[in-house]
């Protein structure tokens, strides 16, 4: 009887191969080659690096969150085991300097308050419509799921944001568009977000463009799957 | 192994048995005559069956937190990843189920054809099994709308535009389907209603299925008729019941990899992008277990030409019990059909991959090509070869391919002898 289940077993590898294999092999060869980054959450074992998920974070609240929002993530998130891992007290705190509205109260009236662990993420802008009119018409995404949304998903973050480069000579370009190596198309309307030293991290790690680059991604990637 | 008249033994077991026999059914089920030459490509139904119950138990859970409206569907979609206690472990296991039920149905339907499992007696075995497999595309073609995300809505839209290519009637149809001028949120209700009917339909058909097999019994590798009372037979329980479980282990240790490693590995980035009827993605692509069909739509230069090719696809197979005219079952006996299955089993392969390129140059060839192949091999191969083609010649008895070899009643006396030898007291 094992002989049957073992040769059975090979039968089902050998079929098996015989039609992923041309698969693997013929989709790879569109790809573009992305920055490769051994990223801490890879493989079977790999789990999210806290401090970096931390540093991530505050990217997000200085660089990102002016344009992007996060309206799929709680605050509560934020201290949840597997996340950033800020203390209660921490996310409690980072929460309460935001305001939503909430509302009908009994007078009918809405009205702000500052928000709570149970509070998705305040967005930047209070609709798409808003969002795009505010961006010179194009409508910056929603990176609740950016990391899923996207083939390549880390790699292709990562890539995007360090992908920045002159133009190369008759590549036409229209004002307010630039050049990115890594979009589909070359062309982005978001400006280059990251630099050297446009945050200083708490924690002493030299902020370098790569290692913000690192941070912010890792933090979205958790971001998309939070749990 | 007899199937007797079944008597429970208790006198309110009788007392109920005669006004409803389910306790005779129940032993019927367990003691079922099985060939005892089953090989593993048989476990499939009952991995077939795990499937349709995993896809309804979570389903129904998601169905208490989905909201099938077009402003909350990915929204609430997100809720169940984010809010919901395991909720993404159901959502993942159903999305992932999904793929891993067409992974097992192909496997059966394959196994089929190779074994030649759809020949008489068992036509309506395998035309109710059609059936339930195109049920089964009807409801995750569905399934796949109700997240909203980008391919949702467009797939969504190029699927229920195929009926517009029906003449005359075909845009009144396709605005009837809609419910509107657009898929739009009626789109989405009624097919969030129609995803959660379908799969009790399914569940009608298989007793079906089960019921019509339980009349012929099982086909087996040699393809020969057994006889079934009488030692080629085993009973269901417990031999096939743990043969099906082990192999079933196998299968949810690959079920679980995907979900828990590779959960989004099988679907489409642009379905977490929310669906949007002002931009269009740039390769419109149904999920994987489609894509055959989907190459042979692109395939004809015409619509209403891809639209009957395709359903054709899928028919054809409704009549190859009486295409496929040779008399031998399996296979195995039928060195230049065996060859055939294992081209047309490539040529679905192809046909799969070329559903994923876009449909110019050499894919578009290739994929004229696999799609005239496919219909070859059904309405020509299978009819002539049914009567040109030298069988080799069938075996007496499932038992004798295995007895027949040389060495094996001398492997079997020195087992006995072994056996003997440590236990005669008992053994006599």
């Amino acid at each position: 009887m094992l002989d049957h289940l073992s040769k059975f077993i090979n039968n089902f590898i050998i079929i098996f191969f015989l039609s992923v294999v041309p698969f693997a092999v013929f989709s790879e060869e569109k790809n573009i080659n992305f920055i490769e980054t051994n990223w801490s959450f890879d493989s079977l074992f790999g789990t999210f690096d806290r401090a970096s998920l931390q540093r991530g974070y505050q990217v997000y609240q200085e660089v990102c969150s002016g344009c992007h929002s996060v309206q799929h993530l709680s605050y509560r998130n934020l201290s949840e085991k597997g996340g950033p891992e800020f203390s209660i007290e921490e996310a409690k705190a980072i929460a309460s300097q935001f305001e939503v509205e909430d509302g009908p109260n009994s007078d009918g009236e809405m009205f702000l308050r500052s928000a709570r662990l149970s509070d998705k993420f305040v967005k930047p802008y209070p609709n798409v419509q808003a969002s795009t009119a505010a961006n010179g018409g194009a409508y910056p995404p929603d990176m609740s799921v950016l990391a899923k949304a996207r083939t390549g998903g880390a790699d292709y973050i990562h890539s995007l944001l360090l992908g920045y480069e002159e133009a190369p000579a008759g590549f036409e370009l229209d004002d307010g568009v630039y050049y990115n190596k890594y979009m589909p198309g070359n062309k982005i309307k978001m400006s280059e977000p990251i630099s050297d030293g446009i945050v200083e991290y708490t924690d002493g790690t030299e902020a370098s463009k790569e290692q913000i680059s690192k941070d912010i991604t890792t933090f979205l990637v958790w971001a998309s799957e939070p749990h | 192994m007899s199937e007797e008249k079944y008597i429970p033994k208790s006198k309110l077991g009788q007392w109920f048995d005669s006004r409803l026999p389910l306790l005779t059914l129940s032993h019927h089920l367990q003691s079922y005559p099985t060939p005892k030459n089953l090989n593993y490509w048989w476990t499939f139904g009952g991995i077939l069956t795990f499937c349709l119950i995993t896809q309804i138990v979570t389903g129904l859970v998601l169905a208490m937190h989905y909201v099938a409206h077009v402003d909350h569907a990915f929204e609430s979609i997100e809720h169940i990843m984010r809010d919901v206690n395991y909720g993404w472990l159901i959502r993942y296991v159903h999305a992932n189920g999904a793929s891993m039920f067409f992974l097992a149905v192909y496997i059966h339907i394959f196994r089929s054809l190779f074994y030649g499992s759809y020949k008489a007696p068992r036509e309506v075995i395998w035309i109710i099994g059609l059936l339930i497999y195109i049920l089964m595309m009807a409801t995750a073609f569905m399934g796949y709308v109700l997240p909203w995300g980008q391919m949702s809505f467009w797939g969504a839209t190029v699927i229920t535009n195929l009926f517009s290519a029906i003449p005359f009637v075909g845009e009144s149809i396709t605005t009837w389907l809609w419910g509107g001028y657009s898929v739009d949120n009626p789109t989405l209700n009624r097919f969030y209603s129609l995803h959660y009917l379908l799969p009790f339909l399914t569940c009608g058909l298989v007793v079906l299925h089960i019921w019509a097999l339980h009349v012929p019994g099982n086909n087996n590798p040699i393809g020969i008729d057994v006889k079934k009372n009488s030692n080629e037979t085993m009973p269901f329980h417990p031999y096939m019941v743990m043969k099906d479980l082990l192999a079933l282990l196998l299968f949810i240790t690959v079920f679980l990899w995907f979900v828990f490693f590779a959960p989004n590995v099988l679907g489409h980035p642009d379905n977490y992008i929310e669906a949007n009827p002002l931009v269009t993605p740039a390769h419109i692509v149904p999920e994987w277990y489609l894509l055959p069909f989907y190459a042979i739509l692109r395939a004809i230069p015409s619509k209403l030409g891809g639209v009957i090719f395709m359903f054709s696809a899928i028919f054809i197979l409704m009549l190859l019990p009486w295409l496929d005219t040779s008399k031998v079952r399996s296979a195995i006996f039928r060195p230049i059909y065996k060859k055939f299955f294992w081209t047309l089993v490539f040529v679905v392969i192809l046909l799969g991959y070329l559903g994923a390129k876009p449909p110019e140059g050499i894919y578009l060839i290739l994929s004229r090509l696999a799609t005239a192949y496919y219909f070859i091999h059904f309405l020509l191969v299978l009819p002539l070869l049914g009567r040109y083609e030298k069988t080799d010649p069938l075996p007496q008895s499932i038992s004798d391919p295995v007895l027949d070899k040389p060495d094996m009643l001398d492997k079997f006396k020195k087992a006995a002898a072994e056996y003997e030898g440590e236990n005669v007291g008992s053994f006599k």
